[in-house]
């Protein structure tokens, strides 16, 4: 314990009384309730123990040690308490991605709060002491080639289990029969291409493009297989059929996000990239733009329609027109899941 | 041991510093004027990098909001008190850029390297003082381009409306930044410029590498065997080697860049690019991926020369105020070796979904994880140097530990991102943002904050003040962790990045608390970093006058000469080194420190 010192003491107090008055405040402007009155008191005297120990005590090791536990643990409830997370997956592949990411955040978890509170530990613990040494030593041989054996073991384990989603993705090719649509982006929109009744695409070529006249995607006019081809500005997919997507751009590097399906994809200028997945639940979803594309790349969004399979063949054989129509119709129907629960909780409400 | 040195000792004549004033300070060829010129170079740039930062947090904590001092300030880039999307991303660029370049590769390399890794190995400057002189210029002249790059919009004629620089972020993705002002606003001049600012950067670099690379190993005083160097100095040495390997690759890409830009060449346009109603006809064969392939060969290496320094800083201060030597001193030098070898071969896991071979993916994806086993290594062995230790708890050693704390919690994410399949959720989004700003931006900045505490009395010959030090730590050491560790949050919800605002988009309904918190915590953040300036400017003005070579009581060279060191360091005397460079308490010696210059103890004393 280090002399008495007024100044460092009238800090501390002062410190003390303004987390108490935060606590007040936060107390009753929030009025928290079961656990999270629990957690603010948690915190409130973690905090006020720091205060403590680098103040009254003179050991600012302790406040130290003791931050870098709380932090540990504070980051770890932020993360297993859910209160911000994922949309609901509704790809094929989503539970196992997810599996995979859970799995690597019990081992990023264990490592994490291991190494802050073994750094939080020996801050604590370790402080000096009047004229007292250190113990004299340059290190452990043997500790060192178990604890690097160990990482190596986990580390790339779980690199390789990370390639099982990847793999099944990008290394093999869409499945026979999967539905083919052809996604061309450009700032700040998507166009989405059908082939329509004949299931052939018409020939697309950029000197055809002309935005003004709606020929977003470049149809030549004088291929005949082209008639019946539909472009739209909204993307609709069959449940439980394998989707084949070619993403092309025709400008700068867009990337196709939809979190509900786990799935983001580069579309590159000059570049034809195919990618398959499939839809696993029928509803309206967004999509949006992943990569910088420009000023209004922020606001390159779109759903995704996910139909159930006569519905959307039936979308799918119709002509331009009429697909444009039902496909308005459509996105009326549907709604978010965000706006599918705020209904239901106002039914609740009403009820 | 005499106190005076004398004039001329074994024939090595002293040097005295040059008398004209511009020679001195302005155009000097001393190592130490140019550490301090870099230093205060990224000082003036992470105060401007941070001031952008606090505008975007304005936005993104109250997107819409009017701001009435925002419309005085930018009348046509805020014209309702908002900021326009496209001056959001100009924010963005600029933020990333000036942060990526003009501090974390200046401060810890150009700042602290040039400053003590001549004195550290005990010699009388850097092996080439003039390159040295002309890559402190060439920087200087980088800074002076880049910041004019923020005011392209006011030069250029055609454009006019005001502040608005390029827009891009700072990997400047192509074929966006190569085709030019029809590709939107910030595409003209304000790219020109600042690929211009990139490349005259990238030459100072490779001045400044091949200098630290040829001091190091030609420069050593006698007895400063290779084992017994600094662990501060084998990180400046693999950081210029770093950066002599990656900082050409980027130097061609930016003069390709700039010929795609001006000369109409298709280095990274393709063909037939429709923009603004019209197909570009003029270009055919470039690849936008060639860019990335490009950038990111030099991009991952520039992680760690952002964050090398800073582990063999934190290293050396670790070891000096616990009063231990550093654990496991081979195996640290071998693991910065891995690092720095590694980090060549991982380039490819910033573009596992741009579109490239996916099978490439795989092999990126191994060597990334690999690299955690040789980060891994550091951290234990920092954890055991202070086991067992006597920790002094100057404001030094709280941001080596921050430091340490901030590195695991920063280089651990990168566990999720560096595998093929977690990353394409992840890719591109806040948890992308978060890791980065914790490991190479706020990790790296501690380690910079860790080396002016600890040398500051050194480089200016006065004390700074502890107790406001201390303050700026625990404010700013909390205050990034409640920044940082919630975007990664915000990346699991699937939050993009480069976004002015997310309110357009549902799914991400129910962050708007979170922003607002993050927030916040940037405004104390900031605000801290006041006290860090009011402390720098008080200190070198009014502070007490270091009295002491070696206030620490710590072992290396640097703590052998006066506070500041005279002209030629070690004042015509040449220092002789009897032993490595952390031995603290050692068994039966005089003191807890043996200073790497002290004698042999006699046989049987």
């Amino acid at each position: 314990m280090g002399k008495r010192n007024t100044a460092r003491d009238v800090t501390g107090g002062i410190l003390s009384l303004g987390l108490a008055g935060l606590y007040i405040w936060f107390l009753s402007s929030f009025r928290p309730s079961g656990i999270y009155f629990l957690m603010a008191g948690a915190v409130f005297l973690i905090c006020q123990y720091i205060v403590f120990s680098v103040f009254a005590l003179g050991k600012p090791g302790h406040g130290l040690g003791v931050l870098l536990i709380f932090l540990a643990v504070a980051t770890a409830v932020l993360f297993v308490g859910k209160w911000w997370w994922w949309p609901e997956g509704i790809s094929s592949f989503a539970p196992e991605l997810d599996a995979q990411f859970t799995r690597t955040l019990v081992v990023v978890a264990v490592a994490f709060i291991g190494a802050q509170v073994a750094l939080g530990y020996v801050v604590m613990r370790y402080g000096s002491r009047g004229k007292e040494r250190a113990v004299y030593s340059h290190g452990n041989t043997k500790l060192e080639v178990t604890w690097t054996l160990i990482t190596a073991v986990i580390f790339i384990g779980t690199a390789i289990l990370g390639q099982r989603v990847w793999a099944q993705l990008h290394l093999n090719e869409a499945p026979e029969g999967a539905e083919k649509i052809e996604v061309v982006a450009q700032q700040f929109q998507w166009n989405f291409h059908y082939s329509g009744a004949d299931k052939t695409f018409g020939r697309t070529e950029a000197r055809f493009i002309n935005d003004s006249s709606l020929n977003y995607v470049g149809l030549d006019p004088a291929d005949a297989q082209g008639n019946d081809d539909t472009q739209v500005s909204t993307l609709a997919i069959p449940v439980d059929r394998p989707v084949e997507l070619t993403l092309k751009s025709k400008d700068v590097i867009h990337s196709f996000f939809a979190p509900a399906l786990r799935f983001k994809q580069d579309a590159v200028p000059g570049l034809n990239i195919k990618v398959h997945f499939t839809a696993q639940k029928v509803g309206k979803y967004e999509v949006t733009c992943a990569e910088l594309c420009g000023q209004l790349h922020y606001n390159m969004k779109t759903f995704m329609l996910v139909l159930p399979q006569n519905q959307y063949e039936e979308l799918a054989a119709m002509k331009e027109e009429a697909f444009k129509e039902r496909l308005g119709e459509l996105l009326k129907e549907y709604k978010l899941p965000e706006e599918q629960k705020r209904a239901n909780e106002e039914q609740t409400q009403t009820n | 041991m005499a106190e005076t040195v004398p004039e001329i000792h074994g024939g090595v004549h002293r040097h005295e510093p040059p008398k004209r004033w511009i020679r001195r300070y302005v155009f000097s060829t001393d190592h130490k004027v140019i550490g301090i010129q870099y230093w205060f170079l990224a000082l003036f740039s992470v105060f401007v990098g941070m001031a952008l930062s606090l505008l975007m947090r304005l936005q993104l904590g109250w997107p819409g909001e009017q701001f009435g001092f925002l419309k005085t300030l930018f009348p046509n880039a805020a014209a309702n008190g908002t900021i326009s999307p496209e001056f959001y991303l100009s924010l963005v660029t600029m933020h990333g850029t000036i942060m990526v370049f003009f501090v974390l590769t200046t401060a810890p390399q150009g700042g602290f390297g040039n400053y003590f890794l001549p004195i550290q190995i005990g010699a009388a400057d850097m092996a080439f003082p003039v390159l040295n002189m002309l890559s402190f210029w060439v920087t200087f002249l980088a800074l002076a381009v880049m910041i004019l790059a923020f005011f392209a919009n006011m030069i250029d004629p055609d454009a006019a409306i005001g502040v608005l620089g390029p827009i891009g972020g700072w990997t400047g993705y192509a074929p966006l930044s190569a085709i030019g002002e029809s590709a939107g606003p910030g595409q003209g001049t304000g790219v020109v410029l600042w690929v211009t600012s990139i490349a005259l950067f990238c030459i100072a670099s490779l001045l400044g590498a091949l200098n630290f690379i040829t001091t190091m190993l030609n420069l050593r005083t006698k007895g400063m065997s290779l084992a017994r160097l600094p662990l501060t100095c084998w990180a400046w040495f693999t950081t210029a080697v770093l950066a002599l390997l990656s900082f050409p690759v980027l130097l061609a890409a930016g003069i390709l860049l700039l010929l795609d830009h001006l000369a109409g060449t298709s280095f990274f346009i393709p063909a037939n690019l429709y923009i603004k109603d019209n197909v570009l006809t003029e270009h055919a064969g470039g690849s936008p991926i060639l860019w990335q392939h490009l950038f990111w060969y030099f991009g991952h290496p520039e992680v760690y020369i952002a964050i090398l320094p800073g582990m063999g800083l934190t290293s050396h201060i670790l070891s000096t105020f616990a009063r231990k030597p550093v654990f496991g001193y081979r195996v640290m030098i071998y693991a910065i070796f891995a690092i720095g070898l590694l980090g060549f071969f991982v380039w490819g896991h910033h573009m596992f979904q741009s579109g490239m071979d996916p099978r490439t993916a795989v092999a990126f994806s191994l060597i990334t994880l690999s690299i955690g086993v040789p980060s891994a290594i550091k951290t234990f062995n920092w954890i055991g140097t202070l086991w067992g230790a006597r920790i002094r708890f100057t404001t030094p050693m709280l941001f080596a530990v921050g430091f340490v704390s901030l590195f695991v919690s920063g280089g651990i994410t990168g566990l999720f991102l560096g595998q093929t399949s977690v990353d394409i959720p992840l890719h591109d989004t806040y948890f992308v943002v978060g890791h980065f700003h914790l490991i190479m931006g706020v990790a790296a900045i501690f380690g910079i904050f860790a080396g002016t505490y600890f040398w500051f009395s050194k480089m200016f010959g006065k004390r700074i003040n502890e107790t406001m030090g201390k303050v700026h730590f625990w404010l700013t050491f909390i205050g990034v962790n409640a920044i940082f560790i919630p975007f990664h949050v915000m990346g699991m919800q699937g939050a993009p990045r480069r976004y002015s605002t997310h309110g357009n988009l549902e799914y991400l309904g129910g962050m708007a608390p979170l922003t607002k918190f993050i927030s916040y915590a940037a405004f104390v953040t900031i605000g801290a970093q006041l006290i860090f300036l009011v402390n720098l400017i008080w200190s070198m003005t009014r502070g007490p006058k270091e009295t002491e070579e070696n206030p620490w009581e710590a072992t290396t060279l640097e703590w052998t000469v006066p506070s500041p060191p005279p002209h030629d360091n070690f004042a015509g005397h040449e220092p002789v080194v009897h032993r490595g460079p952390y031995e603290f308490s050692v068994p039966n010696a005089a003191n807890d420190f043996c200073k790497q210059t002290d004698p042999e103890p006699a046989a049987g004393d």
